[in-house]
């Protein structure tokens, strides 16, 4: 399944990109597994998704649990808590 | 009505569109954010901030700006409502961020400002990052933000 994933804030910084499409593999199945995955690509996602439990996960621009299902999505995007206001 | 944009706003001139024509609303409350010329950062408490940038997520922002907006026009009686929010580089005095709300009476139009707000603080996907002379620093978010979102609780509503 190829789905883009997008970064911001900190998380851009540390992955050196704002966005970028892959192929997931089968076995991806939840927004956690495909933290586990992405950790396991380099040292830049490393750095970005060391602290997994702070990152904020939206799956086709909705908010979502790192448990959520990623069956059907099409874009999930990954950030810190929210600061705007 | 919400819009995203990186130009400045003129309250007088929003709160006069948002009224115009009207003569069925009784008061109309607005807020408006601003950047200050310090803030807790780089290690420092209280430090110099030179230039603060808002980052978001285009798409998604607008999606939760129009559901938070929504959800405030259940609850509360609103003739009119408007939230505008600014991104890219500003300079501390300068506006961040707008909400007005127009109803008949003062009650809804002060709640559904606050509402509006505390919502905004904590589900709508903009980050800030604060430049001093010492560097930048991405903004955490706060714990007191999060507690004021569960004052709207609807659960506590009902007890009361």
């Amino acid at each position: 399944m190829s789905v883009k994933l997008l970064y911001f804030a900190w998380v851009r910084e540390k992955a050196g990109k704002a966005e970028e499409v892959v192929e997931l593999p089968e076995n991806i199945k939840t927004v956690s597994d495909l933290m586990a995955w992405l950790r396991s690509r380099g040292p830049e996602y490393v750095a970005a998704f060391e602290q997994s439990d702070v990152i904020r996960t939206a799956v086709d621009q909705t908010h979502v649990a790192h448990d959520t299902a990623i069956a059907d999505a099409r874009e999930i995007a990954f950030f810190p808590p929210v600061t705007g206001g | 009505m919400i819009r995203v944009q990186q130009n400045d706003f003129d309250i007088g001139a929003e709160i006069e569109a948002l009224r115009a024509g009207r003569t069925d609303i009784g008061a109309i409350v607005s807020f408006t954010g601003t950047v200050r010329d310090t803030a807790p950062h780089g290690g420092a408490k209280d430090a110099p901030i030179t230039q603060m940038t808002l980052e978001h997520y285009p798409g998604m922002t607008e999606k939760e700006l129009t559901r938070i907006e929504a959800e405030a026009n259940e609850r509360w009686p609103l003739q009119a409502s408007l939230i505008v929010h600014r991104t890219g580089a500003l300079k501390p005095g300068e506006n961040i961020v707008l909400v007005v709300t127009a109803s008949a009476h003062r009650h809804a139009a002060f709640e559904a400002a606050q509402f509006l707000m505390d919502f905004l603080k904590t589900n709508a996907p903009f980050w800030k990052k604060e430049d001093g002379p010492e560097g930048g620093d991405w903004v955490d978010a706060r714990e007191s933000d999060d507690d004021a979102l569960k004052r709207w609780d609807k659960s506590d509503e009902a007890a009361e």
